[in-house]
C-alpha cells in the first residue's frame, strides 16, 4: 500500500507545484514586508506573523524565474521544515489534491528552468495535470543559507 | 483538581518553607537564644511535615518529624543550641531539601537519611558531644510526649491505672544491649502497656542507643515490684522507676502548644507567652509568597497575541476617526487605554524579584566560611529589586562565583585581619539595584584588596600583557586582567577556586546576557565587583529612527548622543566619511547608504539628523533621515532561516504592526 500525501497546490506562472500538507502551517494573503538589507535579492523581508518575525523568499526568484508584480491571488504559504519556518510568495493557491506517493516520477532534467534538485518529482492528476513536488529541504537548504550568510560577510 | 497539581503545589510550599527554615536558622546562629526564631523553624518543619505526610513522602515526613522532636526541646527550653545541633539541622535541611529535588525530579523523594536521623535522635536523648559527657544526669527532662500519647497517659490515671517512667541503664560490658532491651520490654509488655519509649523501639532493636533506654509505662504493679522485675535480668545496671501523677506528667509532658490549638494548653503558657508576644515578627519569618507559577512559552504567546491586538487597536482607531461617531470613538480610546496598561502588565509578568537567586547565599557563605575558617557577615540589600526572568535564571552562576571569590581570595583569616587592623569578621555586601534601564549587582567585601603587582606578574608570566604594555596600564586596565582566560591569582588550589573556572567565564556569561562587569579595588580596603544587567532581554528601549521609508530601531544602550551634523562638518580622510566629536575624529556612516535603503533623501542635504554610537572606546556617527523617538521595544529573532544577518540583531514590531530591524550597531563599527 503506497503512502497517501495530501498536497497543497500552488502555481508559479502557468505550472502547478506542490507541497506536502504537513510541511504547511498556513496560507496567508500577501502582507507587508519589512526588507533585509544584504541578504539575498530572493530573500524579499520579513513579516510579522501574529507576533512571530517570519522571512519571506520569492520563489519565482528563488528558482531564477522572471519576476512578476503581487496581485490579488498572491500568496503565502508558510512552510516548516526542521526549525526552520519561511514564508514562500506563490502566484495563486487554492487546491489540496490526494496524491500515492508512488505516483511521483523522478524529476525531469530540466522543468521551467528550475534546478532539478529542488524538485522532488513530477505527479500526474488525472489526465492532463502534471504537479510539480518541490523539495522543501533543498529550497530551503542549509546550503544556501550559509552562502547566504558569505554575502554578508 | 488531579494529584500532579497537588504535586507542584507542594514543591513550591516545600520550597519556601526549606527557605524560611534555612533563613530562620542562619539567623539563630547569630542569636541562639531568641527562642521565637525557634518557633518560627518549628512551625515551618512541622507545616512542612504535615504537608509531607500527606502527600505521602515519608521519608520527608519522618526526618522532619525527628526535626521537630529536637527543635521542640528547644523551644522549651530543654535543650540549648550548639554547633552540633546546628550542624545536624543544617545537615538535616540539606537531606530535605535533596529529597524535594528529587520529587521535582520525578522522583518518589526517598533517601538513605538514617545517619541524620541517629543524629537527630541522639540530640533528643541529650546525647550531644556537648552534654554527653553526663548523659544519665539529665534524668527525665529530655523526653517529650505528643498530643495522643499525654492524653492516653492522664486517662490512664483517670481509670486508676499507674503511670511509671522507668529509665533503664545496661552495664558498660553489656555484649548484647537490644537482647538485654529486649528482656526489659518482654517483661514489662506482660505486665502492662508501653506508651512511648525513647529512643523507639525499632532504634533499641538495632542497638541504636548508648546505655540509657527510657519508656513512659502503664501497670497496675508497684514501683517496687517492676523494679526488682527488671533488675532481675542479668547485666542491667541501674533502674529508676518513678510513678508519676497528674502533676508530674504536665511537667513533664511539654504537650505542643501549636497542635493543641483550641484545647487546654496548661503546663507551657509560659512558652505561649513568649511566643505570642512577637506574633508578627514570627510571621515575617515563614513570609510565603503567594504567586503561581507559568510556563514561559505561555507568556510569550500572551505577548504574541498582544501584538495582534495592538494591529487591530491601529486599526479600530482609524476606522473611528472615518466613521466620527462619538460614543465609538471613546470607546476606541477606552480601549486603547486599557490595552496600553495590559501590556505594561503582560511585560510585568516576566519579572522576577533578584531574591529568588539570593535567597540561597546567605547559606552557601556560612558553609564556605567555615570550612575556610574565615569570619564573615553577608549583608544582602535589594532583594526586592526585579529583572526579567531569563536573566535570572542565567546570573546565578556567575553570582555564585563571585561571591566565593570575594570570600577566598578577598576576605582575609581572622588572625591576619586583626593583625591590620580590621575586625575579626569580614564583611561581604550584596547589593542589587536599578539604575535607569538596567539592574547593578555590586558584590563588596573589605578584604585585602587585590595586590596591582602580583596580577600584573601572573599575566607577565602568562603572557597575557608584554612589559611594554604593563608599565602604561592603568589600575582598571590591570584589573580587567582578572578576566582574561586562563587567568587565576590563586597560589594554592582550595576547594572553592583554582578548578580552572575563572572569572572569564563570568565575563563571558554577563556579557551573553548583554551585561558588562567592573571591578574596583583598593589595597587593603576591600575590592568591589559590580555586575551591570540588561533588565530584560525581550524588551529594550531603543531609539527609532527612519532611512529613507524604513524604520529601524537601535538599541539605547549603544547611544552616546543625538545631534545633528551640518554637510560642510563633514571631513573627508583618506577616502573616508569623518566628523569631530569631544576633540576626536570619528567615522561617519549614512545609514539608508549602508543598508542600501530606496527613497532615502540624497545627500544634497545641508544638515542631517545624527546618532553617535559607541562599542566600548570607538565611536561612529550614524547620519539617518528622521529620528522618530525612544520607545520600549519588544526583541524578536529573525528566525533560523535568517540566522546572521550583517548589522541586524533582530527585529521587533511596530505599534502599527509593521516589523522592524533591531540594528547591531557592534556590527557598523569595525
Amino acid at each position: 500500500m503506497a503512502e497517501e500525501l495530501k498536497v497543497i497546490v500552488f502555481k508559479l506562472g502557468e505550472e502547478e507545484y506542490g507541497v506536502e500538507v504537513e510541511n504547511v502551517r498556513t496560507i496567508e494573503r500577501m502582507m507587508p514586508l519589512t526588507r533585509v538589507p544584504k541578504t539575498p535579492k530572493f530573500v524579499k523581508g520579513v513579516i510579522n506573523l501574529r507576533g512571530v518575525v517570519v522571512p519571506v523568499i520569492d520563489l519565482r526568484e528563488r528558482f531564477g524565474l522572471a519576476p512578476s508584480e503581487p496581485t490579488n491571488n498572491t500568496r503565502l504559504i508558510i512552510v516548516a521544515v526542521g526549525n526552520i519556518e519561511v514564508g514562500l510568495i506563490v502566484d495563486s493557491a487554492n487546491d489540496v489534491v490526494d496524491l500515492d506517493a508512488d505516483k511521483i516520477a523522478d524529476p525531469p532534467e530540466v522543468v521551467g528552468g528550475i534546478k532539478a534538485k529542488y524538485l522532488r518529482g513530477v505527479a500526474r492528476i488525472g489526465d492532463e495535470r502534471l504537479l510539480v513536488m518541490l523539495n522543501l529541504q533543498e529550497v530551503l537548504n542549509k546550503n544556501e543559507i550559509i552562502q547566504l550568510e558569505a554575502i554578508e560577510e | 483538581m488531579g494529584q500532579d497539581q497537588y504535586l507542584s503545589m507542594f514543591i513550591d510550599e516545600a520550597k519556601d518553607h526549606l527557605q524560611a527554615l534555612n533563613e530562620n536558622m542562619l539567623e539563630l546562629e547569630k542569636r541562639p537564644d531568641d527562642l521565637d526564631i525557634v518557633q518560627g523553624i518549628f512551625r515551618s518543619a512541622h507545616t512542612l511535615k504535615g504537608m509531607s505526610a500527606t502527600m505521602g513522602f515519608e521519608d520527608l515526613a519522618s526526618l522532619t518529624h525527628e526535626m521537630e522532636n529536637v527543635l521542640d526541646q528547644v523551644r522549651n527550653q530543654k535543650c540549648k543550641m550548639n554547633g552540633f545541633i546546628f550542624d545536624t539541622l543544617f545537615k538535616s535541611l540539606d537531606a530535605l531539601e535533596a529529597m524535594v529535588q528529587d520529587i521535582v525530579a520525578g522522583g518518589t523523594g526517598k533517601a538513605d537519611v538514617q545517619e541524620i536521623v541517629s543524629s537527630l535522635q541522639a540530640i533528643f536523648r541529650g546525647d550531644t558531644p556537648v552534654s554527653a559527657a553526663e548523659p544519665g544526669k539529665e534524668a527525665n527532662s529530655d523526653m517529650s510526649l505528643d498530643q495522643y500519647q499525654y492524653s492516653v497517659l492522664q486517662q490512664s490515671l483517670d481509670t486508676g491505672h499507674k503511670v511509671f517512667f522507668i529509665r533503664v541503664a545496661v552495664r558498660d560490658d553489656c555484649v548484647l544491649k537490644a537482647a538485654r532491651a529486649y528482656m526489659v520490654f518482654n517483661v514489662l509488655e506482660t505486665n502492662g502497656e508501653i506508651v512511648k519509649s525513647f529512643p523507639t523501639v525499632e532504634d533499641i532493636e538495632q542497638e541504636k542507643f548508648e546505655k540509657i533506654f527510657s519508656v513512659y509505662y502503664i501497670s497496675k504493679l508497684s514501683e517496687e515490684a517492676l523494679q526488682r522485675m527488671i533488675m532481675h535480668i542479668s547485666e542491667i545496671e541501674s533502674c529508676e522507676v518513678a510513678s508519676l501523677d497528674h502533676e508530674k506528667l504536665k511537667q513533664l509532658a511539654s504537650v505542643k502548644a501549636e497542635q493543641a490549638a483550641g484545647q487546654s494548653a496548661s503546663g507551657n503558657d509560659g512558652h505561649r507567652g513568649v511566643a505570642d508576644s512577637h506574633p508578627n515578627q514570627a510571621r515575617q519569618n515563614v513570609h510565603v509568597n503567594r504567586t503561581i507559577r507559568v510556563d514561559i512559552e505561555r507568556l510569550d504567546t500572551l505577548m504574541n497575541l498582544f501584538s495582534e491586538l495592538l494591529i487591530d487597536r491601529v486599526r479600530m482607531e482609524s476606522l473611528a476617526a472615518e466613521i466620527r461617531r462619538n460614543d465609538l470613538t471613546e470607546t476606541v480610546e477606552h480601549m486603547a487605554r486599557i490595552s496600553t496598561d495590559l501590556q505594561n502588565i503582560v511585560l510585568k509578568l516576566r519579572m522576577v524579584p533578584v531574591d529568588t537567586v539570593f535567597n540561597r547565599f546567605p547559606r552557601m557563605i556560612r558553609d564556605l566560611a567555615k570550612s575556610l575558617d574565615k569570619k564573615v557577615e553577608l549583608v544582602i540589600t535589594g532583594a526586592d529589586t526585579e529583572l526579567d526572568r531569563t536573566v535570572i535564571d542565567e546570573i546565578g552562576d556567575p553570582l555564585v562565583h563571585l561571591l566565593r571569590n570575594a570570600l577566598d581570595h578577598g576576605i582575609e583569616a581572622p588572625a591576619d585581619r586583626m593583625k591590620a587592623g580590621k575586625p575579626e569578621t569580614g564583611t561581604i555586601y550584596l547589593r542589587a539595584f536599578h539604575s535607569g534601564n538596567h539592574v547593578f549587582i555590586e558584590i563588596e567585601e573589605d578584604g585585602r584588596g587585590i595586590n596591582r603587582d602580583k596580577v600584573l606578574k601572573t599575566a607577565l608570566k602568562k603572557g597575557i600583557v608584554t612589559q611594554e604594555d604593563a608599565k602604561k596600564m592603568s589600575d582598571d586596565d590591570v584589573y580587567q586582567l582578572l578576566f582574561a582566560s586562563g587567568f587565576s591569582t590563586a597560589e594554592k588550589i582550595s576547594d572553592i577556586s583554582g578548578r580552572g573556572v575563572g572569572l572569564d567565564v563570568v565575563k563571558n556569561k554577563i556579557t551573553s546576557l548583554g551585561g558588562s562587569v567592573t571591578v574596583e579595588s583598593q589595597a587593603g580596603k576591600g575590592t568591589k565587583f559590580s555586575v551591570q544587567l540588561p533588565l530584560t532581554l525581550s524588551i529594550i528601549s531603543a531609539m527609532l529612527v527612519k532611512a529613507g521609508a524604513e524604520t529601524f530601531a537601535i538599541p539605547l544602550t549603544s547611544i552616546v548622543e543625538t545631534n545633528i551634523v551640518q554637510t560642510e562638518q563633514i571631513k573627508i580622510v583618506q577616502g573616508r566619511r569623518m566628523v569631530d566629536f569631544r576633540d576626536s575624529i570619528i567615522p561617519l556612516v549614512q545609514l539608508a547608504e549602508l543598508f542600501e535603503c530606496p527613497g532615502a533623501a540624497n545627500e544634497e542635504k545641508s544638515e542631517w539628523e545624527a546618532i553617535v554610537i559607541r562599542k566600548g572606546e570607538k565611536y561612529v556617527t550614524l547620519l539617518v533621515d528622521t529620528l522618530v523617538g525612544q520607545q520600549e521595544i519588544v526583541l524578536k529573532t529573525l528566525g533560523n532561516y535568517l540566522k546572521k544577518v550583517f548589522a541586524v540583531s533582530g527585529a521587533t514590531i511596530l505599534g502599527d504592526g509593521r516589523v522592524a530591524l533591531i540594528i547591531d550597531p557592534n556590527a557598523i563599527i569595525k
